[in-house]
């Protein structure tokens, strides 16, 4: 069995997931200071690839990347990088997909922050991305953590925008996905199913890892609050 | 050593309007919740944005919207105790306390001896690795009091800081919070709704209605001579009617309450543009037998409902002439329980009954809306 699908499949939702923690975080933090109108209109814009169908986003993506037109033409120029049919425009197709829902769990999280803790820190003297990254971060730590799973999840089960864009060339931009999808096409039952049988494991996996920190991290607080604050850890860190 | 601000913002509901001068002192902003009293609070901390007028704090420019200045809440050296205490919830006590250090001592050593110093101070000996939920109500108050003196601000505000805590323990820090506010001597402004509250703690103080301030006036005044109906109110008087100047009687000073239907004498002369009149709960007297044509403004009731209170007695009586429409007729009396058994054992009193009384023209508040 070539493992190849595997490892490109975990680069690809790694690597989009990372930017879209990012991203998301920053969009839904600097999109809720906005005002109603803007804040309605870009909520839409960025929210459409989570109930738009794959293939249409990818099909924006093609309008926007393909060698023939005008942002694929200018990076081909210059960085003679093409952005179609490579590994890493499964990056693009996924982190596109996957960013709906860092950024609107992310969001939830910060709406629902206590902002006396923030005013407190300025008035305090602390400084505004101080406060972002030990104050807010860690209370809204939970919806945030929940938000990267799901946009984990979508990313490495993505499979409509990435044959679009990535297209499947075994050993090149071959992902789990896509493999089944030609696995199956081709008669080849048998290692369909193994290869959805690791995707199934990896999904596993994921999962329970998270409920783990989860569980752990609850024991800790309950430790902490009978022993009176003995642990001098940060619960949220 | 002085904190002047002049602002304006619009917050939807209504425009707040504030224009007021502290001094060397505690400063009291009284008013009921929702007329923007937080809201001052943060215009002056920095971390809300005015709309238009000037914050000055010692001869430091902290907002002005004429000449574009906006300092960050990071450089006002301004204190703000919130109604929450708003303590970091995912850092320890002595964590929490070192934040108020963070951004003035870079010496670590330092930082921590100053933060023992404080939570010794503070009695939070054996506290210190605690979060705030492990706290009590008081001892938040205390962590987040002590976070903020650490950061040596020029202006302390406190709002609202006993609304979370009840009965006994609310007492005990007030009783604490006078001996802090002593030792810190700067100019403090000091929210609240509770009139009690800004009696005990304050030396002068204004009232805030609807996102509009009063002058300020020294505490006694305020309660003894309130202006404004709103002022009124908040100062604990129950009772008052609309009223008028009544032109038929005397020299100018009588004065015709509608919602009561009676004239009164109020004793000095009235003010054009008086609308209400008030007459606290204690200061309405029963009329005793002897006293009758020897008191001034003698009024009979019909007593509607006598109320035990814990200390006291509390009597709703309507005047015989009130306006039948008017849902404010009718009059509120406290007195000691002794002095309503005398009463009673006279003249045999009870629900239902007619019951005579009187009121000093001293003791008649004339107020403007």
């Amino acid at each position: 069995m070539d493992w190849y699908p595997l490892y490109n499949s975990l680069r690809i939702a790694l690597i989009s997931s990372v930017i879209v923690f990012f991203t998301g975080i920053f969009a839904a933090y600097y999109i809720a200071k906005l005002n109603r109108v803007v804040k309605g209109i870009l909520d839409v814009i960025l929210t459409l690839p989570l109930v738009l169908p794959p293939t249409v986003v990818g099909y924006f993506l093609l309008l926007l990347l393909g060698t023939k037109r005008p942002f694929g033409i200018w990076f081909l120029e210059h960085f003679g990088v093409k952005l179609v049919m490579t590994w890493y425009s499964g990056i693009f197709a996924a982190a596109v997909v996957a960013f709906p829902l860092m950024y609107r769990t992310a969001r939830g999280a910060f709406e629902s922050f206590d902002e006396t803790l923030a005013y407190s820190g300025q008035t305090l003297g602390l400084g505004n991305a101080y406060i972002f990254w030990n104050i807010r971060m860690p209370a809204c730590r939970q919806g945030i953590l929940a938000g990267a799973v799901l946009a984990f999840a979508r990313a490495l089960g993505e499979y409509g925008a990435t044959s679009m864009l990535a297209g499947y060339t075994p050993g090149r931009t071959a992902t789990i996905s896509t493999t089944v999808y030609q696995l199956w096409r081709t008669d080849n039952g048998v290692l369909a199913f193994q290869w959805v049988m690791v995707n199934v494991a990896i999904s596993a996996a994921v999962l329970l890892t998270v409920n783990l920190l989860e569980q752990k991290n609850r024991e800790k607080v309950k430790r902490a609050d009978e022993k009176g604050g003995g642990t001098k850890g940060c619960r949220c860190r | 050593m002085s904190l002047q601000v002049d602002v304006k913002k619009d917050l939807g509901g209504f425009c707040l309007s504030i224009n007021f001068e502290a001094e060397l002192e505690v400063m009291g902003i009284l008013g009921a919740s929702g007329c923007g009293k937080s809201m001052t609070l943060r215009c002056i901390a920095g971390v809300v944005k005015p709309d238009q007028g000037r914050i000055v704090l010692n001869g430091q420019t902290l907002f002005d919207s004429e000449k574009g200045i906006n300092l960050p809440p990071q450089k006002r050296h301004v204190g703000l105790l919130f109604q929450n205490y708003a303590l970091f919830p995912n850092m320890t006590v002595k964590k929490n306390l070192m934040m108020g250090l963070k951004a003035v001592e870079k010496d670590r050593k330092k930082a921590e001896a100053a933060v023992e110093e404080m939570i010794d101070r503070f009695y939070l000996t054996g506290l210190e690795n605690h979060r705030p939920s492990q706290l009590s109500g008081g001892q938040q108050q205390r962590a987040a009091l002590a976070r903020i003196l650490l950061t040596k601000p020029e202006l302390l505000m406190l709002d609202e800081p006993f609304s979370a805590l009840d009965g006994y323990l609310r007492w005990k820090l007030e009783l604490e919070l006078m001996d802090i506010l002593r030792e810190f001597g700067g100019p403090t402004l000091f929210v609240s709704h509770s009139r009690d509250e800004i009696y005990r703690l304050c030396d002068r103080a204004c009232v805030m209605d609807k996102g509009t301030s009063t002058p300020v006036v020294p505490v006694k005044d305020m309660f003894e001579k309130p202006k404004t109906l709103s002022a009124c109110l908040l100062s604990g008087c129950k009772n008052y009617s609309a009223a008028k100047p009544d032109r038929n009687r005397g020299e100018g000073t009588w004065i015709y309450a509608c919602d009561w239907g009676v004239s009164l004498d109020c004793g000095c002369p009235i003010l054009e543009d008086m609308s209400h009149i008030g007459v606290r709960s204690h200061y309405i007297h029963l009329l005793g037998e002897d006293e009758a044509g020897k008191v001034p403004n003698e009024m009979e009731c019909r007593i509607h409902r006598i109320i035990e209170d814990v200390f006291n007695m509390v009597v709703m009586a309507s005047p015989v002439r009130a306006s039948k429409d008017s849902d404010n007729s009718q009059l509120r009396l406290e007195m000691t329980k002794a002095q309503w058994e005398d009463y009673a054992g006279q003249t045999g009193a009870k629900e239902g009954d007619m019951l005579r009384i009187w009121i000093a023209p001293r003791d008649i508040l004339v107020l403007k809306n």
